[in-house]
């Protein structure tokens, strides 16, 4: 690769999810394999490791596996990233779990990512895991879902097979929000249609899962039409040089911000006009979403952390009362009307949960009325008030502005995650 | 039309620059530690992009081992002064001397475990709350769990069943007294990256990192540069080789590798080609399979 053109490289994050013997350990392990991602002295350990527990072939999965207590398990409990480049793209894979005990890790893996790959046996078709991970990907809004139908060796490499488990799936995706859907027939313990076309099922003409993952386009990933920027930290340099400089720093949660553009600061409702747009190596004629940049205004308004630039014509919803969609992520259940702490953009707030509308079957999309206990992986719609207004939009149009944690006020531990609705 | 992307390094720059507005957001008394290796440099250099025009709002911690290599040092210190932040050393020779680690002997002897118990005096002494690292997820598996935002007890320890889950763009800083926060801004680099943005921004390293003529000696399959601070054996003669070095730590297990690349170009290419991980030439971790895991549960870096 030669170092110019690695500077020209796009960023795409992915998860990838799957029931326990689906093979996604040894998926990734193709490949990082495939795109030569793994070093020897990697490869050395896993082919010795392999070796002493007696396995025939090197076995690609163990490349995947972190801590000790998995290891011993032979389990994966909690998101690992990966990392691989091609000299097209950097990848980061965002390595969750699939059983069911570990919604909560799915919904955190896939809560930062452009595609999901969802791995799915040949020989077993659409099974309850499958739903749920189709369901989780569409409810945290990933633009791309990618079903590789792995284990085609053990169907005879079958077109048939394929093309039910296609149905199948296209079939249950109507009922959800999910954009872009692909599908591919693949081995990914013999290499079929990973990295390297497969020999073996010439009646496949769609592409690679690598040429997907390179060429998929991920442009329109973040919005750039709603102007949202949340004021993260008030810049003051003191110094004689820049005695009364003040610039508002953050990152661009939505649109594309311009000198001269007129803007409104929420809550204060104040206008102004963008001054500047400053980083160190000088200042951007435009800057979008998602980069870190400081803006300064025209007018001396009083702007702190929690505030929001945005345009006059096209504001964010200004509300206290909330309903999301929420995923719980602790041992301890929702406490119902219970108090928690939030956070939201760069805001801290504290909510009160005022009802819980229902919660989903994650397996059925079933709506479940009469049972509103909410306990460690569960998804219920639940409608909060907030102790201030939030500025917000809904998550189907911004990741962003229209997520929030809820956190435990005596642990301090993240207990839920939440889209706005 | 015109096309809002980002390359991937931009991508990475403006995560990370966003993690350490958050840290200053969210902590009282953050500080980066600072080891003069390539990774903290890197941090550095963000810290300064993310809060200019003003200065670094936090001090750098350099945690000393004492046994550095001598370009290590003079670089920290006209680094730091060009950045115009302030330095925090935490001497692992002084808790030595204080009596509250006892120094390995023999010839593996190595501060590196050391470091532990200074780096956490040091957050004690200073009552930091938070402590910035360079630690990338790609360097190691026990890593490759880790958080942007990584809860500490009052220990400083790690504990990897009880991560807070990290979601979105949302971190969770919120603590109780005694407890702080490691917080891990180039999480999501590898080593490819981190070579291409000190290209790409022309950063300054030192200059143990370009291929130069040493003198080394081979233990256990490593180059290791002769210092005072380490015994070689009779069966371990000094010869000079022209080498580079892929991780800069503490001089007694920190290995080089044989190079010919004196220039960042020519170090990206040879990352690029390299058959082994950068910390293949880490002794340290080579102790056990699980060697990271269990420095880190004690609060390692």
């Amino acid at each position: 690769m030669d170092t110019n053109s690695y500077l020209d490289m796009e960023l795409l994050r992915f998860s990838t999810a799957g029931s326990v013997d689906d093979g996604k350990s040894t998926l990734i392990g193709r490949l990082l394999y495939d795109s030569k991602s793994i070093f020897a002295d990697q490869y050395e350990a896993i082919e010795e490791s392999s070796k002493r527990k007696g396995e025939e072939n090197v076995n690609l999965a163990l490349l995947t596996d972190g801590l000790r207590a998995e290891r011993e398990q032979g389990i994966t409990i909690d998101v690992a990233y990966r990392y691989f480049a091609t000299p097209k793209r950097k990848f980061i894979i965002a390595d969750t779990p699939g059983h069911i005990q570990y919604t909560r890790n799915m919904v955190t893996g896939a809560s930062t990512s452009n595609l999901s790959i969802i791995l799915v046996d040949a020989r077993h078709g659409m099974v309850e895991q499958t739903c749920r991970h189709t369901f989780i990907s569409s409810l945290l809004g990933i633009p791309h879902v990618v079903f590789c139908i792995n284990k085609m060796d053990l169907v005879d490499y079958s077109e048939e097979v394929f093309e039910k488990i296609k149905d199948d799936l296209e079939a249950f995706s109507s009922k959800l929000n999910v954009k872009d859907i692909h599908f591919v027939p693949i081995s990914a313990l013999k290499g079929d249609n990973v990295v390297n076309k497969s020999e073996n099922m010439d009646w496949y003409h769609g592409s690679t899962l690598m040429y997907l993952l390179e060429n998929i386009h991920i442009g329109s990933d973040y919005n750039h039409i709603d102007c949202r920027f949340p004021v993260q930290y008030v810049i003051r340099p003191q110094s004689d040089e820049y005695h009364d400089y003040r610039g508002y720093a953050g990152r661009i949660a939505g649109g594309v911000f311009k000198p001269g553009d007129e803007v409104m600061v929420l809550p204060s409702g104040l206008t102004s006009k963008v001054k500047s747009i400053d980083t160190m190596a000088g200042s951007l004629e435009e800057a979008f979403a998602p980069m870190s940049v400081t803006l300064t205004l025209e007018d001396d308004i009083d702007i702190s952390r929690g505030d929001m630039i945005v345009r006059e014509n096209n504001k964010p919803e200004v509300e206290q009362d909330v309903d999301v969609m929420l995923c719980w992520l602790n041992e301890k259940k929702m406490v119902p009307r219970g108090k928690y702490a939030i956070k939201h953009t760069s805001n801290d707030a504290r909510c009160v949960i005022k009802e819980v509308r229902y919660k989903v079957d994650i397996n059925t999309l079933h709506r479940i009325e009469d049972d509103k206990e909410v306990g460690m992986n569960e998804i219920a719609r639940v409608s909060i008030r907030t102790t201030k207004p939030l500025l917000y939009d809904n998550y189907s149009r911004n990741r962003f502005t229209g997520s929030l944690i809820l956190i435990d006020e005596g642990t301090n531990e993240t207990v839920g995650a939440a889209m706005i609705i | 039309m015109q096309s809002y992307n980002l390359t991937h390094l931009q991508e990475l720059e403006a995560e990370a620059i966003y993690v350490l507005r958050e840290v200053a957001a969210q902590f009282e008394r953050p500080a980066l530690l600072f080891s003069g290796g390539k990774d903290s440099i890197v941090v550095a250099h963000m810290a300064r992009k993310a809060f200019w025009p003003a200065r670094i709002p936090f001090p750098l911690v350099h945690v000393d081992t004492g046994h550095n290599f001598p370009e290590t040092i003079a670089f920290r210190d006209s680094f730091i002064e060009k950045l115009g932040a302030t330095l925090v050393v935490g001497s692992v020779q002084q808790s030595i001397d204080e009596g509250k680690v006892v120094e390995e002997k023999g010839y593996n002897a190595s501060r590196n475990a050391l470091q532990t118990v200074t780096l956490l005096d040091t957050i004690e002494e200073h009552k930091f709350d938070c402590a910035i690292g360079g630690a990338r997820r790609d360097e190691e598996k026990a890593r490759a769990k880790e958080r942007f935002f990584s809860h500490r007890d009052d220990f400083g320890q790690w504990d990897p069943k009880n991560q807070r889950p990290e979601l979105w763009n949302i971190f969770n800083g919120k603590k109780h007294v005694g407890e702080h926060f490691r917080v891990f801004p180039i999480s999501n680099w590898t080593e490819m990256d981190v070579w291409q943005y000190i290209l790409q921004e022309k950063i300054e390293i030192p200059s143990i990192y370009l291929a130069h003529e040493r003198d080394v000696f081979i233990r256990d399959g490593v180059i290791m540069s002769t210092t005072d601070f380490i015994q070689q054996r009779d069966t371990e003669p000094t010869v000079s080789m022209k080498v580079r070095f892929r991780t800069i730590g503490d001089a007694t297990c920190t290995g080089a590798v044989e190079s010919d690349a004196d220039t960042i170009e020519k170090i990206i290419e040879e990352v690029a080609a390299a058959r082994t991980t950068e910390r293949g030439t880490r002794s340290d971790d080579k102790r056990s399979e699980a060697a990271m895991e269990d420095r880190k549960k004690q609060g390692y870096f």
